[in-house]
Parts: structure tokens; C-alpha cells; sequence
């Protein structure tokens, strides 16, 4: 039996909030998030981009980086909007959604652009 | 007395005594109609009753006959009231039964009463003589009737707004040992697990307000469990409180004080509990907005059989028409019975809005929900990270993975279980997503993740070795006749 390691997590730790889908994951390479923008494509669901604070990251609205890009599917110029949101913002998370309008829900959702924590 | 002693007592031949069932109630030139409520039974009829007779017995047991010709018979109109048999047709693989459909006009079932469908459609039926064995495989909800229901409270769209949980499925983890936890205790099993990643914990089902843990202290510790959970991930979290209870009353009490403590999530048991009482407290979580987690003890003592009960699909439906935000589905994978292709087919019937007739899937029926929400399906029983990539490859994401022991069993303790779980769960969705095969490819996938996580790959060498490889009992009859 391996030694056990403590799980750490702290409240008075901001590193320790998480932000749902792939945030257990290591950050995503760009390769990695150019799939997941080929992914959303071939699904045929619009994406879209959002922004925010990493200690305002917790409520239902981010900040919406322009408006989703509805019928988009070239995978560059989604990847140059959420590359322009992060070099706008760059202290901030960077979100890329996939909205499903069909099922009125987002198919995907995912942090691609990790904020700083200080 | 009934039909077959009743006969008897005539002197006349046990045949004899259902053919008048088969003169008033067998109607092979019926056309169905868009309104009428469907059912498949599978009727095992008794040595010397022919398939006719004992498809219009069922027929007239489960809607007006009575054995005998009674004279206020006359003063209605039994022509519209009546149900009929109007299809047999040969179980594959099996001459011992044979498949009987019956149409009963919409009349016969008051609205919105799952209760009162099963009462005539699972009644005195299922005792009659002149058959050895019945079983009812599936109904067809007409859209007329299903639009008198009020369904689930939220629904799949509704929930994953209110939990902010998109493009993957839940996770969750019932607290162990399901009996004799302090309630303080059980609160810290609580916050261990949900600061470690999952989005759920669970009540076990038999965990009600016994003297160890009445109800109201458990509510209180694990709320406060839920809240620091939040507070230190900043993620959206929820315990399925159970409010299963000896009356209604009682249930209602308790669903009160969850919502008091700000509970998202309460819990039920729909067959032990019973659909009166669940339909009501769905009623109260859609007024009350809290979403509705449907555990289904019993439920194979009433399903398992292939010849006798009801099918499990069918529960399924009766629960997405009384209410429920989630019900368990079985894993296929785990200690639990489940078909894949039967699995597929329910899941579907929970989930989606219209579903085709698919017999490869167990499903007799297009069924058509209209705009009723679907429900998540909850894997859950003995499954653990190894089984990560099938469930995702079965369910998609519209399902809640329940580890229980796959949690709480890790050697570092729930936290770390829950963490392991979380990481195994979204490298799978990130595989798929990238369009691998990711039931083949699946050690590769665990293993790869594993290297930036100490907790998943302790988990990988804890449950390595766990299989259950026992072959199922209820298999679908088309794919007992193709082996």
C-alpha cells in the first residue's frame, strides 16, 4: 500500500475553485482545444465565448464575448475569437460553448483559457 | 369465483368458459386508434387454452369484463368502453408464451393518474387462472393521455442549468455503510466526497429516520457539507435528501425543511413509496423548485421475470409520467441485472421526446412524450473508474455515474475517490470528444490521465481486478432467439 496523500482543497485558497467540465484536467495544449472546436463544429452547435473574473467565476453569467457565432464553422476564426477574448482579458477564464439549440441547452462548456490566480 | 372455476361449475370444458371472452373481446380487424393506451403483454396460457381466448381474457380482466354477463352491462355502451385484443404474436424463440396487444379507449383511465392505469392495466389480471404466467412488456402512452400528466419537475435542460453542468455526464456517490452513521459522521462523508469533484452524494435508499439518524439532524449536517463544498470548489453541488417516509404527511414535512436549508435536490423511492405519493411530491418539487432524484427499490421483484411482472421499461415510463428528475437505470456494467440493448431502449424512453418501435431494443411501441421533459437515467451499483469508458460510451451525457464503493473505497479516502473519478471521467469525455473509440481505447485513456493524477491511478490498482461477468437473467426475448 502506497502512502496516502492529502487531498488538498482550502477555502482561503483561491487555487482550489474548480469551473466544471475539464477543470480536473491538465490545461488544455492548442491542439487539444482546436479538437474540441471540431467537435462543437461537427455536433452543428454554435459556438460561442465568454469571459470572467476567476473570484467572479461562481454565478450563472459570465461576460459574453461579443455574440455567439451562430452557423460559424471554421474551426480558425473560432479559435481567433477566443484567442482575441483572451488577449483582451488576461487575467480571465475563457469559456468556449457549444449551444444546442435544438435541446435549448449548451452541448458543450469549457474553460480554455485558465485566468490568474493570485 | 372466477371464469375458469365458474366454468367448471357448468360442466362445461375449461375452453369452453373463455370463449365468451374471445366472442366480445378478440378483434383481430380493430384499427387503433391515435387515443387508445396500448399493451403488450406476454401470456403463458394454461396446457389446452388457445391463444385467442386467453388474449381476450386479458383483455376483458384488464378493463370492463367481469366473469359473468351482468344485466346493468346493458345500460351502457360496452362496444366504446371495452378493451380489445387485437394482435398475437409468436415470442421468438419460445412456444411456451406468445405476445397479445390490447387497445383500451382513453376513457377508461382518469387524467394524470399513473395510479389508476396500473390498477386496471396490473390488476386482478394477473391472478387470473386460466393463465400461468403474464407478464406486461410495454405501453404506449397515447399523447393525449401523457399531455395530462405533469411529468418531471424540471426536467434534463432545466437541471443542468440550475447545477451549471454542461457536456458531461454527473457524477454521484451514495454514502456508505448504508446503515448506523452518526449524522454527524455522515455529513463529513458528504463534504469529503463533493470537495473532492463530485457533483453528487446520495442518500441510500433505506436510509429514512431511523434512531441513529433521524432525518432532520442528517439534513442539517449534510447541508452545511453541501455549502463548504460549494464555497471551496466553487462548483454547484447537491445531496440527494431522502424524503421517503412512512405517510405523506411525513414526506411533505421533511421536503419542506430540505427546501428550508436550501436544498437543490431531494429524493424518493417510487415503487416502496408508491405513485400516489410520488406523484404528489413531483407536483410539489415543480412548485417548489427542487429537482426530484427517484430511487426504485423493488423493482425487481416486480420486473426480473421474464414471464411474470412488469417490464422495467414500463416502470419507466409510469415514472416519467408521475414525476422524477432522475431514476436509476441499471449499469450494464456493474453487480446490477441489465441488457444493453433492453438498457438502450429504456434510456431512450426516459430521456428522449419521441422514441420508435425498435424490438431489437425491447421497444413495442412508438411512444411520443410531446413536451414532457426527460429524466436523467443513474447508473449506479458496483462500478468503479475501469468502468468509466463504457458507461460514457452507453449512457452519453445525459446520466449521473454513481460510485459508491468506486468512492468511498479509496485508499486515500473519498476526496481522493471522488477526485479520481472526476479526472477518469473527463478524460473520457475529452477522448470522445476528439472522436476516439473510447470503450477500445479505454486503458490508454485511463492510464494517459492518470499520469498528472496520484489519485486516479491509486484508484486504477485498487479496483484492477473487480469484474461482473454473470450473464443476465431477463435478457430481451429477440436476443435469446438469435443465441
Amino acid at each position: 500500500m502506497s502512502e496516502i496523500l492529502e487531498y488538498r482543497s482550502r477555502l482561503s485558497d483561491p487555487a482550489s475553485r474548480k469551473f466544471e467540465t475539464f477543470s480536473y484536467l491538465p490545461s488544455l495544449s492548442k491542439a487539444e482545444i482546436r479538437k474540441q472546436v471540431e467537435y462543437i463544429v461537427a455536433r452543428g452547435w454554435n459556438p460561442a465565448i465568454e469571459h470572467a473574473e476567476p473570484e467572479h467565476a461562481a454565478g450563472a453569467y459570465w461576460y459574453m464575448w461579443k455574440l455567439p457565432m451562430f452557423g460559424q464553422t471554421d474551426v480558425d476564426r473560432i479559435l481567433a475569437e477566443a484567442e482575441a477574448c483572451h488577449k483582451a482579458n488576461p487575467r480571465d477564464h475563457v469559456r468556449l460553448i457549444g449551444y444546442d439549440n435544438r435541446r435549448q441547452t449548451q452541448g458543450a462548456a469549457m474553460v480554455v483559457y485558465r485566468g490568474k490566480v493570485e | 369465483m372466477s371464469k375458469a372455476s365458474a366454468a367448471a361449475a357448468g360442466g362445461r370444458s375449461y375452453s369452453a368458459g373463455v370463449k365468451e371472452y374471445r366472442q366480445t373481446y378478440w378483434e383481430p380487424d380493430y384499427r387503433v386508434k391515435d387515443t387508445d393506451l396500448l399493451a403488450c403483454f406476454k401470456i403463458t396460457p394454461q396446457p389446452g387454452v388457445p391463444r385467442e381466448e386467453a388474449a381476450a381474457a386479458v383483455a376483458a380482466e384488464s378493463s370492463t369484463g367481469t366473469w359473468t354477463t351482468v344485466w346493468t352491462d346493458l345500460l351502457t355502451d360496452l362496444e366504446y368502453y371495452k378493451g380489445r385484443a387485437y394482435r398475437i404474436e409468436d415470442v421468438p424463440g419460445d412456444d411456451s408464451c406468445f405476445y397479445a396487444f390490447v387497445a383500451y379507449p382513453i376513457d377508461l383511465f382518469e387524467e394524470g393518474s399513473v395510479v389508476n392505469v396500473f390498477t386496471s392495466l396490473v390488476g386482478n389480471v394477473f391472478g387470473f387462472k386460466a393463465i400461468r404466467a403474464l407478464r406486461l412488456e410495454d405501453v404506449r402512452f397515447p399523447i393525449a393521455y401523457v399531455m395530462t400528466c405533469g411529468g418531471p419537475p424540471h426536467g434534463i435542460q432545466v437541471e443542468r442549468d440550475k447545477m451549471n453542468k454542461y457536456g458531461r455526464p454527473l457524477l454521484g456517490c451514495t454514502i456508505k455503510p448504508k446503515l448506523g452513521l452518526s449524522a454527524k459522521n455522515y455529513g463529513r462523508a458528504v463534504y469529503e466526497c463533493l470537495r473532492g469533484g463530485l457533483d453528487f452524494t446520495k442518500d441510500d435508499e433505506n436510509v429514512n429516520s431511523q434512531p441513529f439518524m433521524r432525518w432532520r439532524d442528517r439534513f442539517g449536517y449534510v447541508m452545511e457539507a453541501v455549502k463548504k463544498a460549494e464555497a471551496e470548489t466553487g462548483e454547484k453541488k447537491g445531496h440527494y435528501l431522502n424524503v421517503t417516509a412512512p405517510t405523506p404527511e411525513e414526506m411533505y414535512k421533511r421536503a419542506e425543511f430540505a427546501k428550508t436549508l436550501g436544498a437543490p435536490i431531494i429524493m424518493h423511492d417510487y415503487l416502496t413509496g408508491g405513485f400516489c405519493a410520488n406523484t404528489g411530491l413531483a407536483n410539489w418539487c415543480r412548485e417548489n423548485g427542487v429537482l426530484l432524484h427517484i430511487h426504485r427499490a423493488m423493482h425487481a421483484v416486480i420486473d426480473r421475470n421474464p414471464y411474470h411482472g412488469i417490464h422495467f421499461r414500463v416502470l419507466l415510463k409510469a415514472l416519467r409520467l408521475s414525476g422524477g428528475d432522475h431514476l436509476h437505470t441499471g449499469t450494464v456494467v456493474g453487480k446490477l441485472e441489465g441488457d444493453r440493448q433492453a438498457t438502450l431502449g429504456w434510456i431512450d424512453l426516459l430521456r428522449e421526446r419521441r422514441v420508435q418501435e425498435d424490438r431489437a431494443r425491447g421497444i413495442f411501441f412508438d411512444q411520443d412524450w410531446g413536451s414532457m421533459p426527460g429524466a436523467l437515467a443513474v447508473a449506479s451499483g458496483g462500478i468503479h473508474v475501469w468502468h468509466m469508458p463504457a458507461l460514457l460510451a452507453i449512457f452519453g451525457d445525459d446520466a449521473v455515474f454513481q460510485f459508491g464503493g468506486g468512492t468511498l473505497g479509496h485508499p486515500w479516502g473519498n476526496a481522493a475517490g471522488a477526485a479520481a473519478n472526476r479526472v477518469a471521467l473527463e478524460a473520457c469525455v475529452r477522448a470522445r470528444n476528439e472522436g476516439r473509440d473510447v470503450e477500445r481505447e479505454g486503458k490508454a485513456i485511463l492510464t494517459d490521465a492518470a499520469k498528472a493524477s496520484p489519485e486516479l491511478k491509486v484508484a486504477m490498482e485498487t479496483w484492477k481486478e473487480i469484474r461482473f461477468e454473470y450473464d443476465v437473467v431477463d435478457k430481451l426475448d429477440a436476443a435469446k432467439a438469435a443465441a
